[in-house]
């Protein structure tokens, strides 16, 4: 297993590795933390992950709350269907959307790997709100690497990481890397 | 102004497309199931059937599935007799085309009507049946009733299908014997000689015979073809009550089958003529979830033209 590399190491493919497989357990420790501290506990909290994504992390966070506290529901949510560039690129949904409980009144934790424009949370947001009327919807990334084109903020984040809008940024529980393209 | 890509046939679209089509649908059927089966995802577009054949069953499907991808949908219904001639079939399609349209639904008795239009218009064009020829979104609604059911995400291997009836003059199995051996399965066609096409190579199906009973007992799937009555009257059958005895689905032949083969029709059913036991009865009837799953279908395939900005959605995922 990778040990703590946070200097960054450089590898293949140029690609530079930022976060390590244990800076990256430990994000979400503490994420999982944050989220139990912001709710008071976990009443009426559900976890949805965004496909691709965010379906992992949305799972890690769920079993390290499980650890810590109690177990919550987890989903995941494809967002194709809501994105506002359908007819501009190609749109190839991923897995299919898997919310069998009722989110009406619920604290919804939108779960994403990478927060960037912004784009796919709002269409996230559509989508879930297809399906209910939270009480509140959080939104937690592993990393926010900036370039926001819409007003949204995460409430929850593993990593603050500056990018070049050009570069790509890869999370796993492995580790995080940002490649240029 | 790029055309925008069409669906002609099945052959068209390859193993890889028929895929593509099958699990978008997958995602199309999930919306379907929720209390408010709608997403904005074609909001904008607008979907415009052209149906010079009746067919409500065909065009409510369409248009359902547009409206529920929130396409905005207009009909052009014709009878058979009024329209038929290229030169206004041309003049229809560039009319409508002017009002702008993303998408002709085109049902034709003529085969290559479609084909015909696509030189006419820069919209997407979809083949509802055209003449004796194809019927692509039937096949692929077979395809994912199969696919579904049977839990058979990854291909047809070593399915074993038997498709009985009018293989003649049938767009249905034209498209969904080629959907299926594209994808795998093993296609046995059960039909007297005269109704038989005068090209049934190994291009066509993997076997050919006339005796049902031979091959009812190693089938996972029985799809039966519409007998039409017109073709007793052609000569080609001596009388419907022979065609069932020897080609129906009849209470004996039902005994025969599993409960977990699957029986297929592309509808409406005749009654007593090809099927001859009450499908509500037999365990293996998938003929309301083929309807059901036409509009899954029909979603996936106009989110697949119309959505994905006319490139190959296959070349790219979505990275934010």
């Amino acid at each position: 297993m990778a040990a703590d590399n946070v200097g960054g190491t450089e590898s293949a493919h140029d690609t530079k590795q930022v976060l390590g497989t244990d800076d990256v357990r430990r994000a979400i420790t503490r994420m999982a933390h944050e989220i139990i501290e912001r709710n008071r506990g976990l009443d009426g909290v559900v976890l949805i992950g965004i496909h691709q994504g965010g379906v992992w992390l949305a799972d890690s966070l769920a079993s390290e709350i499980a650890r810590i506290d109690a177990r919550v529901p987890v989903g995941s949510v494809d967002a194709s269907l809501y994105r506002d560039d359908i007819g501009l690129r190609p749109v190839a949904p991923g897995a299919v959307s898997d919310l069998s409980f009722d989110i009406d009144g619920a604290t919804v934790v939108l779960v994403d790997d990478v927060l960037f424009t912004g784009r796919t949370v709002r269409a996230a947001l559509d989508a879930v709100a297809d399906y209910g009327r939270p009480r509140a919807v959080q939104l937690a990334v592993l990393v926010d690497r900036g370039h926001r084109e819409l007003p949204i903020r995460p409430d929850f984040v593993g990593k603050n990481l500056p990018t070049s809008a050009d570069e790509d940024v890869s999370a796993t529980a492995d580790g995080i890397t940002i490649g240029t393209a | 102004m790029v055309p925008r890509r069409s669906l002609l046939t099945i052959d068209e679209l390859g193993a890889d497309g028929i895929t593509r089509i099958l699990e978008l649908a997958d995602h199309m059927a999930e919306v379907n199931r929720r209390p408010n089966p709608k997403v904005p995802a074609l909001r904008g577009k607008t979907v415009c059937s052209v149906f010079f054949e009746d067919s409500t069953r065909t065009r409510l499907s369409f248009e359902t599935a547009a409206k529920r991808l929130s396409a905005d949908t207009m009909t052009f219904s014709v009878s058979q007799s009024s329209l038929n001639k290229g030169e206004s079939l041309r003049d229809t399609i560039e009319t409508i085309a002017a009002m702008g349209v993303d998408a002709f639904v085109i049902r034709h008795r003529s085969s290559g009507a479609p084909q015909m239009v696509t030189d006419w218009t820069t919209a997407s064009v979809i083949n509802a049946g055209d003449g004796w020829h194809a019927h692509p979104t039937q096949a692929l609604l077979d395809a994912f009733t199969v696919r579904t059911t049977l839990a058979r995400t990854g291909g047809f291997d070593g399915l074993r299908m038997a498709i009985v009836g009018d293989v003649k003059h049938s767009r249905v199995a034209r498209s969904t014997i080629a959907a299926f051996r594209l994808l795998g399965a093993h296609v046995t066609v059960v039909a007297p000689r005269t109704l038989l096409p005068p090209d049934t190579g190994e291009q066509f199906a993997d076997e050919v015979t006339d005796r049902l009973d031979e091959v009812i007992g190693g089938i996972d799937v029985l799809y039966l073809l519409r007998m039409q009555r017109e073709r007793m009257n052609e000569a080609l059958v001596p009388n419907l009550r022979e065609y069932t005895t020897r080609f129906g689905l009849t209470a004996e032949r039902a005994a025969l089958l599993g409960p977990q083969v699957l029986i297929m029709h592309p509808g409406p059913m005749n009654r007593g003529v090809e099927i001859a036991v009450d499908p509500g009865e037999l365990p293996g009837a998938v003929i309301t979830q083929q309807v059901t799953n036409g509009i899954a279908v029909r979603m996936a395939v106009l989110f697949d033209l119309l959505g994905s900005g006319g490139l190959n959605p296959m070349n790219e995922g979505t990275n934010e």
